[in-house]
C-alpha cells in the first residue's frame, strides 16, 4: 500500500485491521471501515472505468450514491456477480473482488476508445439519425450496438443469497442520519413517539460528523463533537429504531415508504452464509421526516470529466473521513465557500493546496479569511479553459472570465496538478419528496429546487439541506423550529441551543463555463456517465427539442445508473440560458423510483421458486404421484396431464387412455372445477338472470348445462348445475374460472340485486370430484353403492341422487363431458382418496384408466364440447359458438342478453366455431394455426385459427375445432392451414365429430 | 398505496381491496327497451377523469363487500368511502 496517501489521525477507519481486496485482478489492501473507493484512492487508483458512449478514462468522481463513474462489477462467481456497483458506496471485505466495466480488453487500454476520436460525428441523437436508413440494415446494425452497449454482465446463474421482506409501522420515520435528521429523530423521541431514523451509511452523522472546524460550533462545541455526543444520547430511547446501512428506495403515497436494508454485503463472503443478504422494509408511517441532504454540483467546463477531478466535499471527506488524499498537489475550483472547507482540511492534514481557482470576483466570509490566513493561494474572478492528462489529470489552464462571464480574457495561467476539487454549489435531494406527489419551487438566489411546503401530498416535512438550508445555524435552527411544530411539541432540550458559524457573503453561478476555444471544440461534460455534453443539450435546442422531458431523452442526460444526481441541475440551467426561460417554470424531469438501484433478489424477497405462487393440490394428489401421473398447470392448481405407463410417450397414453373411456371404464380427479352453493328463496330467479337459459322450472334432483355471459354478450364461463332442494343449488365452474365467477356473482348480489334473498359459498376446496364415464361405468357404481337403483327411469342422464358411500354421504351427478355414460361422485374432500381407490379396486376388472386433462379436453372435442378459454376467448357470443339453443327466448333479461342483438353481434360474417377435417387424416393441426382461403391472394387474408386439435384414436383421423370468419355459412368449404414447411389442406365440417345422436349417454 | 377505510372494517392497505372503476353506473331496468346507442352508453362509456371522481371497490381480501370511494384521481386524495345504496357524501 501506498502509506503516502493515508494520514494517521482518524476516528472513523480502523487502520489496525488490514483487509485484502482484488481490483482487476490486482492484489490491494485497505483498511476496516474504508470503501472500496477510499481503498483505491489511497492505493492511487483514480483510473476505474471507461465513459459509456466515448469510452474515455473516467475515475472516482463523488463519495456517494451520486457517483457516476465508479462503478463496478464485484465478483466473478456466475450466481452472485453483481454488476453496476458504485464504489463509493460498498464498504470494503476481506477478499472483495471488483473489475472495471464498459472497456475491453482493459480499463486502461481500451479499444472502444476509438469512439472518443470519433465523438465529433456522434453528437446527441447519433443513433436515431443514423441506424433509421435503409430499415433492412436494422438486423446488421442491432448486432454491433447490441454487442457495444450495455454496462456490466448479468449473473448467469440462479442467485443462491436469501432476501427478505418485513412491514414495520411508526409514528414518525425520519429519513437521513446526519444533523437534521439526529436532531429530528430526537425530538420525535423525547414527544414520546414511536420513531425509526433510517440512513444508508453504516455510521450516522452526515457530512457534519468530520467537520472538524472552529467556525462551526454548536453550545461552544464543535459541531462534530456536539453531535457525536447527540447520537450517543439516542441510545437511550426504546422508542427509537436506527437502521444503518439501509437506503430508502420509494416514497408512495400515504407515506408507504421502501427501504433496502443491506445486512451481509459489508462481511466477507464466508460470513456470509446463511444469512439474510439484504431486506425490504415495507414502511407505513403516520408522519415522515425527509432529512436525505444535498449533494455537491460539479462546475462544467472544458474536459472537466478527467480522472483525479473530483467533487470539492468529496476530496474533503476522503481526507477527513477515510484520512486518504486524493494528490499530492491538489487544486480546487469553485464558485462558493464550500471548497474552502475542504482547502483548510487539506492544508491541515498536511496536504498542498497549490490554488483555488473562484469565479466570484472575491469574498470576505471567515471561512475565506481562514483559508487566506493559511496561505493558500486564490485566483478571484477566474475560470479554467483546458485541462491536461489522459488517463490521469496533470494539469490545467485558467484565464480570467469576463465582466459578464461570458467569455474569458487576458492570458492562460498554466498550473500543475494531480488532483482538482470543484464545487458549483449544492442540490437538494427532493427526489424522495417528489416521488410522494410533493410539488417544487424555484428559489433563485440559490439555482435550487426546494419543497413547496404548500403542496405536500401527505404527512412530512423536509429539513436541512434538502430544504435549502445550507449554513449549520439555519440546519439547525429551522430543523428544530419546523419539527416542533409538525409534531406538534412545546419544549425541548434544543429550547436554548446556540449555533455560530462563517456565512457566505458572496454567490455566483454559471451553468456553462465559457473557454477560450469555440463551444465545438470543447467538451463540457454535463452527465458523466452518458457522456453527454452542455453542447449536445444546445444541439437539442438548436433541433427543435424544448421539453425539459425530451432534451433528457434525446441527449440521454440524466439516463444513466446515477439517474442524473450530478447533471440534472446543469442542464436545466443551459437550457434556461439558452432559450431565455426562467428555470422555475422549465420545472425539473420526474423522479422516478427506486432512488438507488435495488437488486432483483430484494423486490422479489422470499417468493421465488416453491414460493414463487401458490400451489393448489387435490385430496387425490398423492395418488396421482404414485401412479406416475406427469401434471399440468391449470391456474395454481396442479392437474394430472396423463398417466403414461411403462414408458410410453404423451402421445401413446393419450391414445390409450382415451379409448378405455370409451371401450370400457375411464375415471378422472375433477375436483378443480369451481363449486359455488347457492341457497336462499330467490336462488332460482337469480339463476335465470346470470345464466342464458331458463331454471325456474329445474326440478329438484335435476342437473342442467349453464352458459354464463359477460354484459357484453360474450361467453364468460360455463358448468353444470344441480337443483339439490327448493331454494338451493350446487354450480360448478372452469377450474380457471371459479374465483372470478364468485366474485362476478357477488358484484350483481351487492350492488344490482340486493333485494333478492341469495347467499353464495364457494365450496371447491370442500368436495372433492371423482367423474367415472364409459360403457362399464354404471357396472363399477353399482359395485360401490349397490342399493342404488341405476335404471334410467329412476336416475336418468342430467340427475343426482343423495348416497352413501360406506357410510360417507355423497352426492351423485349423473352428466357427462365425453358423450359417454357417465357418474360424478362428489364427495367430502377428507374421504375422496378413499372413494378413489374403492372405485379403482371396483373397476380393475372392468380395466378402469385414469386419465388426465389432455385425454379429457380429447373426448370432448370429438363430442364438439367447448372449454371456455381455449375455444373461446372473450370475442365470442353463444350464436358464433353455434349454441343458439341456449339462450331463453322467453326471459325478459339476463347478464348480456340485450348485447345479443348489438348491430356489431349480429353480423353474420362474424368469427364463427367450426369442425375441421384435413385431407390427410393422419396429419394433426397445429392449435394456434391460422387459416386462409386464398394463399395467393396478397396480403393474404386471414380467416381464423385453429383452438383445439387432436387425434382421435376412437375415429382413427384427426380432428379440430377452429374459429373462421362466416364460418356457419361454409360447411364443406375447403381452406388452408399455411404452415413453415407446407400448406395443409383442411374441410370445414360440423363440430360434432363422434356420436352425433348421442345413443352413447344411454349406452 | 393508499389506506382505505372499508365502511365495514376500518382502515386498511390498498392490497386488500380491487378497484371496480365507475360507481353510480346503474344497470338499466328494462335493457330491451334501449337502442343500440343507449345500451353502450350503459356498456362502455366512463368517464375517466382528472381530478374527484366516484369509484366502486370491493374489500375482496377483507370483508368481500363492495362500497362506494370518491377519490381525487389528480393527487390520490381519498375524501370519503360510503355503503352501496347510500347517497354520495360529497357532490
Amino acid at each position: 500500500m501506498s502509506n503516502e496517501l493515508r494520514i494517521n489521525k482518524n476516528n472513523f477507519i480502523d487502520q489496525t485491521v488490514r483487509i485484502s481486496f482484488k481490483f482487476n485482478g490486482k492484489k490491494l489492501f485497505g483498511f476496516k471501515g474504508d470503501t472500496l473507493a477510499s481503498a483505491l484512492l489511497a492505493n492511487d487508483i483514480h483510473l476505474v472505468g471507461r465513459s459509456f458512449k466515448y469510452h474515455r478514462p473516467r475515475g472516482i468522481m463523488t463519495c456517494g450514491s451520486e457517483e457516476p463513474n465508479a462503478i463496478v462489477q464485484i465478483g466473478s462467481d456466475p450466481a452472485s456477480t453483481e454488476p453496476n456497483v458504485r464504489a463509493t458506496e460498498i464498504e470494503l471485505y476481506e477478499g472483495l473482488e471488483a473489475f472495471s466495466q464498459n472497456c475491453w480488453p482493459s480499463v486502461n487500454f481500451d479499444v472502444g476508445g476509438i469512439n472518443n476520436l470519433l465523438s465529433p460525428i456522434l453528437p446527441a441523437g447519433f443513433y436515431y439519425k443514423t441506424f433509421m436508413w435503409p430499415a433492412s440494415f436494422w438486423e446488421k446494425y442491432e448486432f454491433f450496438i447490441r454487442y457495444s452497449a450495455g454496462l456490466g454482465k448479468s449473473p448467469t446463474k440462479a442467485d443462491d443469497d436469501l432476501y427478505d421482506h418485513q412491514y414495520a409501522h411508526c409514528d414518525v420515520l425520519v429519513i437521513g442520519g446526519g444533523i437534521s435528521g439526529v436532531i429530528s429523530a430526537k425530538l420525535a423521541v423525547e414527544k414520546g413517539l414511536d420513531t425509526i431514523l433510517i440512513d444508508d451509511k453504516n455510521f450516522l452523522g452526515g457530512s457534519t460528523i468530520y467537520q472538524d472546524e472552529e467556525s462551526s460550533k454548536i453550545n461552544n462545541a464543535n459541531s462534530n463533537q456536539w453531535l457525536a455526543r447527540e447520537i450517543e444520547s439516542l441510545k437511550n430511547y426504546k422508542n427509537l429504531v436506527i437502521k444503518s446501512r439501509t437506503s430508502l428506495a420509494a416514497f408512495h403515497g400515504y407515506n408507504y415508504l421502501l427501504a433496502r436494508e443491506a445486512l451481509t454485503d459489508h462481511l466477507s463472503v464466508h460470513e456470509r452464509k446463511n444469512k439474510i443478504r439484504q431486506r425490504l422494509w415495507k414502511i407505513r408511517a403516520q408522519k415522515v421526516i425527509i432529512a436525505s441532504g444535498s449533494i455537491e454540483r460539479p462546475l462544467i467546463f472544458n474536459n472537466n470529466d478527467r480522472p483525479g477531478i473530483i467533487l470539492s466535499s468529496s476530496i474533503k471527506k476522503y481526507i477527513d473521513y477515510f484520512g486518504v488524499k486524493t494528490g499530492k498537489n491538489i487544486s480546487l475550483f469553485t464558485n462558493n465557500d464550500s471548497a474552502y472547507e475542504t482547502a483548510i482540511s487539506l492544508s491541515k492534514s498536511g496536504v498542498n493546496v497549490n490554488v483555488i481557482i473562484d469565479i466570484r470576483e472575491n469574498s470576505d466570509s471567515n471561512i475565506v479569511k481562514e483559508a487566506q490566513k493559511l496561505g493558500i493561494k486564490i485566483l478571484w474572478g477566474h475560470t479554467i479553459v483546458e485541462t491536461n492528462g489522459y488517463k490521469r489529470i496533470k494539469s490545467f489552464e485558467a484565464m480570467k472570465l469576463s465582466s459578464n462571464g461570458g467569455n474569458v480574457v487576458g492570458n492562460k495561467i498554466k498550473f500543475n496538478s494531480d488532483c482538482i476539487g470543484i464545487s458549483g454549489g449544492w442540490t437538494p435531494m427532493v427526489h424522495l419528496y417528489t416521488q410522494s406527489g410533493g410539488k417544487l419551487q424555484f428559489k433563485s438566489n440559490d439555482n435550487i429546487f426546494i419543497p413547496d411546503e404548500t403542496k405536500t401530498p401527505s404527512e412530512q416535512i423536509s429539513v436541512g439541506s434538502c430544504n435549502g438550508d445550507f449554513e449549520l445555524d439555519d440546519v439547525v435552527n429551522n430543523t428544530i423550529y419546523n419539527v416542533k411544530k409538525f409534531i406538534s411539541l412545546d419544549k425541548s432540550s434544543y429550547d436554548k441551543i446556540n449555533v455560530t458559524c462563517s456565512k457566505e457573503s458572496s454567490k455566483k453561478n454559471i451553468w456553462l463555463l465559457p473557454s477560450d476555444k469555440p463551444l465545438y471544440k470543447t467538451k463540457p461534460f454535463l452527465d458523466f456517465q452518458n457522456d453527454s455534453t452542455a453542447k449536445d443539450v444546445k444541439l437539442a435546442l438548436r433541433e427543435g427539442f424544448k421539453s425539459i422531458e425530451h432534451v433528457k431523452r434525446y441527449t440521454t442526460t440524466g439516463m444513466g445508473t446515477d439517474q442524473g444526481k450530478l447533471s440534472n441541475m446543469h442542464a436545466l440551467g443551459i437550457i434556461a440560458d439558452t432559450t431565455g426561460t426562467n428555470m422555475g417554470e422549465l420545472g425539473t424531469t420526474t423522479f422516478r423510483p427506486p432512488y438507488t438501484p435495488l437488486t432483483f433478489g430484494t423486490i422479489v424477497g422470499r417468493n421465488v421458486g416453491k414460493f414463487f405462487d401458490h400451489t393448489r393440490k387435490t385430496a387425490i394428489h398423492n395418488w396421482h404421484v404414485d401412479n406416475k401421473a406427469e401434471f399440468e398447470n391449470v391456474g395454481q392448481w396442479k392437474r394430472p396431464w396423463y398417466f403414461p405407463k411403462n414408458g410410453e410417450t404423451m402421445h401413446e397414453a393419450v391414445q390409450r387412455e382415451s379409448k378405455a373411456a370409451r371401450e370400457s371404464a375411464g375415471i378422472l380427479d375433477a375436483s378443480t372445477l369451481g363449486k359455488i352453493d347457492i341457497q336462499g328463496s330467490d336462488a332460482s330467479e337469480f339463476l335465470n338472470r346470470v345464466y342464458t337459459n331458463a331454471w325456474s322450472k329445474l326440478a329438484i334432483g335435476k342437473c342442467r348445462y349453464g352458459l354464463m355471459l359477460n354484459e357484453d354478450g360474450m361467453v364468460y364461463d360455463d358448468g353444470v348445475t344441480t337443483r339439490l332442494a327448493e331454494n338451493h343449488y350446487i354450480m360448478t365452474t372452469t377450474t380457471g374460472g371459479a374465483a372470478n365467477v364468485l366474485s362476478k356473482l357477488e358484484d350483481y348480489l351487492q350492488t344490482e340485486w340486493p333485494e333478492l334473498d341469495v347467499y353464495l359459498t364457494t365450496v371447491t376446496d370442500q368436495y372433492s370430484t371423482i367423474s367415472i364415464c364409459g360403457p362399464n361405468s354404471k357396472n363399477i357404481i353399482k359395485k360401490i353403492i349397490p342399493d342404488l337403483n341405476l335404471s334410467d327411469e329412476n336416475f336418468p342422464h342430467m340427475s343426482f341422487k343423495n348416497s352413501k358411500i360406506d357410510g360417507v354421504n355423497c352426492r351423485i351427478m349423473r352428466i357427462s363431458f365425453t358423450g359417454e355414460h357417465s357418474y360424478e361422485i362428489n364427495i367430502q374432500s377428507n374421504y375422496a382418496n378413499d372413494v378413489w381407490k374403492a372405485c379403482m379396486d371396483a373397476g380393475k376388472e372392468f380395466n378402469i384408466t385414469p386419465y388426465g386433462t389432455e385425454t379429457m379436453h380429447l373426448l370432448r372435442a370429438e363430442k364438439g364440447f367447448i372449454i371456455t378459454g381455449q375455444d373461446t376467448d372473450g370475442t365470442l357470443t353463444p350464436s358464433d359458438l353455434q349454441m343458439d339453443w341456449i339462450i331463453s327466448k322467453k326471459k325478459y333479461d339476463f347478464i348480456g342478453k340485450r348485447s345479443l342483438y348489438r348491430s356489431d353481434t349480429i353480423r353474420e360474417d362474424r368469427k364463427q366455431l367450426v369442425g375441421l377435417l384435413t385431407d390427410d387424416p393422419k396429419e394433426v393441426l397445429e392449435e394456434g394455426a391460422q387459416l386462409v382461403e386464398d394463399i395467393n391472394k396478397k396480403p393474404v387474408e386471414m380467416l381464423g385459427h385453429v383452438t383445439s386439435s387432436y387425434y382421435s384414436p376412437n375415429l382413427n383421423k384427426s380432428i379440430a375445432l377452429a374459429i373462421v370468419k362466416s364460418g356457419k355459412k361454409m360447411k364443406g368449404k375447403k381452406l388452408i392451414v399455411p404452415m413453415e414447411e407446407k400448406n395443409i389442406n383442411v374441410t370445414i365440417t360440423d363440430t360434432v365429430f363422434y356420436d352425433k345422436e348421442n345413443k352413447r349417454l344411454n349406452a | 398505496m393508499f389506506i382505505i377505510n372499508c365502511p365495514y372494517c376500518g382502515k386498511r392497505d390498498q392490497v386488500e381491496f380491487s378497484c371496480g372503476g365507475e360507481a353510480h353506473i346503474e344497470r338499466p331496468k328494462q335493457p330491451t327497451e334501449l337502442s343500440d346507442d343507449q345500451w353502450a352508453e350503459y356498456l362502455f362509456m366512463r368517464k375517466n377523469i382528472k381530478g374527484v371522481q366516484f369509484e366502486r371497490w370491493n374489500h375482496t381480501h377483507g370483508c368481500r363487500k363492495w362500497f362506494n370511494m370518491v377519490r381525487d384521481t389528480s393527487n390520490d386524495k381519498i375524501h370519503a368511502t360510503y355503503k352501496m345504496g347510500e347517497k354520495p357524501p360529497i357532490k
